[in-house]
């Protein structure tokens, strides 16, 4: 049967692609697994993975049954090792086409915005980019509406129905939309790394979890691009997005920013954190990109955030207003970092940031 | 050889943001800009032909304003310019946004020495999908998030950024490449590039010079054909404010000190 994107009754199941490099599968298949759970309980569908690779370690497939997955869809092929998109896109779709699923979720990294999209206007359905927020109950839906908008939940009508509502940040974070597709199958979406929790891994999930090893038809003529060279950045990656603290620094230590950093670094190291930087400070080159939190950068919610010299533009704050307690350093009473601080100084960082290490160093040896 | 950019003015969010009592955003209020991807895109272009004298078309969707961008960056040195712009496109998600510069695209020509340069996505959505799906629509091959192209002949070598480190791709023309900041600084308008602007051509593509082309179809473009829609849309929570230590010195850094061992946060 020819496949029909509008046929929206012939679709059934939640599906995450589960992305891997090098053998390893991301993160951010787990975080979108243990999403998906909660989507195919509320529906009283299955939940797949779907992994393309190329000889995969079996422990690694059966892993996903113990972050939710009922069932893991392989494709298994040479071509299919690293990513190319003409390659992923087509086993992908012939997957989706045969299977259809109602719903696909995709990580929104760099090859999960290359992916999605591509596979979006093939199979065409509507993809709905970098999600915070995933409904298919309605009545769960008015609840996170109560919670975090200003609409009146109670005064406002909502059609009872399934439909996969995705809520995402537009406009660099100033507002907030949902999106639905309801005419088309699947609804896809990509949700941003670090935004969803992953459930703790369960043994007996992946014990029972069904890995179905999928025939991949591609053909080198598939291809269409060579791909020549990867290669992983020389350091060590931050893992900013896993961090229990995060001290950020922003364009206040542009007086003397070797210095700011170092402070920084030394506040980190007293609480156990990573070094977190704002564009301003990485566009001005003083901190590499994988340090940066905020809307273009990361997003990140750990126990302590300190942000020293950060002004708390609207795109960084949607990147890390999450956290469990927020502590802002700032010369500006007024800055919007204040704003969403759970606990404020106002005061030059250069000064605060080593009384504040040592008084924490203080206080931890005390313990 | 020849080159086509797709560029969109975007509403300045690092600027005032208005947005109106119905939780969208007020674009009137608002001051527009190139889409800051979009001029890497251009400059890449711009740069190509520098080295190769290869034609630059640059196009857009959007309304009439739009046209004053798109004189910029004929200053800036693009050749041509063309304005999409008709009451049926307006509504459309990135679905029937590709589906329209598409059919651009095709009726300005594709052939074998064709490269399509877009911005990986745009300030006001963010979404870098609109670039990949007109790569599909037209059947071309893409690589997003370049960081460095090469060209020689037919031949593109293209280094795409990913989250721990990149890959080099080798492709052949015609193709799509989606442009990030780090790809190189774009340029300025020139003084001659100013003057000259105005003599330079500048098209309008309507709802009739588009429609004979296939993918332009009443189910496929403007808000009829997005399979997407907007459900509902509201204004971000900000968290409850804290509190503001007195003072900014050592006592107050104890007493913080204090307060997170309380609670134990250390």
């Amino acid at each position: 049967m020819a496949f029909d994107s509008k046929d929206t009754a012939a679709f059934h199941g939640v599906w995450v692609f589960c992305e891997q490099r090098g053998g390893q599968i991301m993160s951010t298949s787990y975080q979108l697994l243990s999403e998906g759970r909660k989507l195919a309980d509320d529906l009283g569908v299955e939940l797949c993975g779907v992994v393309l690779g190329s000889e995969m370690k079996n422990e690694y497939v059966t892993a996903l049954g113990g972050y939710g997955a009922d069932r893991v869809f392989l494709c298994d092929h040479p071509m299919l090792k690293d990513y190319t998109t003409a390659a992923y896109t087509k086993a992908l779709c012939a997957l989706v086409e045969e299977k259809k699923p109602e719903i696909l979720l995709i990580g929104a990294t760099s090859i999960g915005r290359d992916l999605a999209p591509r596979c979006a206007a093939r199979l065409h359905t509507g993809l709905t980019a970098d999600c915070t927020h995933l409904d298919v109950d309605v009545e769960k839906y008015k609840a996170f509406l109560r919670s975090t908008s200003n609409i009146d939940v109670d005064n406002t009508k909502f059609e009872e129905n399934s439909n996969l509502k995705m809520t995402r940040p537009a406009f660099g974070g100033h507002l907030m939309a949902t999106i639905i597709c309801p005419r088309f199958r699947p609804q896809m979406s990509t949700v941003r790394p670090g935004v969803m929790q992953t459930q703790p891994f369960d043994e007996q999930g992946a014990q029972k979890v069904v890995v179905e090893t999928v025939p991949v038809a591609l053909a080198p003529e598939d291809m269409h691009v060579e791909l020549l060279e990867i290669k992983k950045a020389a350091k060590q990656m931050v893992d900013l997005v896993g961090a229990d603290v995060v001290v950020t620094v922003g364009r206040g230590i542009s007086a003397d920013p070797e210095k700011g950093v170092a402070l920084a670094q030394e506040l980190a190291n007293t609480l156990g954190g990573v070094l977190g930087a704002s564009r301003a400070v990485v566009d001005e080159g003083q901190v590499s990109a994988d340090h940066q939190v905020g809307q273009t950068g990361k997003t990140v919610h750990p126990r302590i955030y300190v942000a020293l010299g950060v002004s708390g533009a609207i795109q960084h704050l949607a990147g890390m207003q999450d956290s469990e307690c927020i502590i802002a350093v700032n010369k500006n009473p007024d800055a919007p970092i204040f704003e969403v601080a759970t606990y404020g100084i106002v005061g030059d960082l250069f000064q605060v940031a080593p009384m504040l290490a040592e008084a924490l160093h203080a206080e931890i040896a005390a313990k | 050889m020849k080159i086509i950019v797709c560029v969109k003015q975007v509403p300045d969010t690092s600027g005032v943001v208005a947005v109106k009592e119905d939780g969208t955003m007020d674009r009137a209020k608002m001051a527009t800009i190139t889409n800051p991807d979009d001029l890497n895109a251009v400059e890449a272009a711009l740069a190509m032909k520098d080295a190769l004298g290869c034609p630059v078309t640059v196009i857009s969707m959007g309304p009439a304003p739009a046209e004053g961008m798109l004189r910029e960056l004929l200053a800036m040195g693009a050749d041509e310019a063309v304005l999409i712009s008709a009451r049926e496109f307006g509504g459309s998600d990135t679905y029937a946004t590709s589906q329209i510069l598409s059919a651009a695209i095709h009726k300005l020509g594709l052939d074998d020495e064709t490269i399509v340069f877009c911005g990986r996505q745009a300030i006001d959505g963010d979404t870098a999908q609109v670039g990949p799906q007109i790569a599909e629509k037209l059947g071309l091959p893409q690589v997003t998030y370049a960081t460095d192209i090469q060209v020689d002949g037919k031949t593109v070598t293209v280094r795409r950024q990913l989250e721990d480190g990149y890959m080099t791709l080798r492709l052949q023309m015609p193709c799509l490449i989606t442009c990030i900041k780090e790809l190189n600084m774009p340029r300025y308008m020139s003084v001659a590039g100013i003057l000259g602007c105005y003599e330079k051509p500048l098209h309008v593509f309507d709802y009739t010079t588009l429609g004979d082309e296939a993918l332009i179809e009443p189910d496929t473009i403007g808000l009829k054909g997005s399979p997407t829609n907007v459900y509902k849309s509201f204004s971000p929570p900000l968290r409850a404010k804290g509190k503001i230590l007195e003072g900014a010195g050592k006592e107050t850094c104890a007493e913080l000190a204090g307060i997170l061992r309380a609670e134990n946060l250390i």
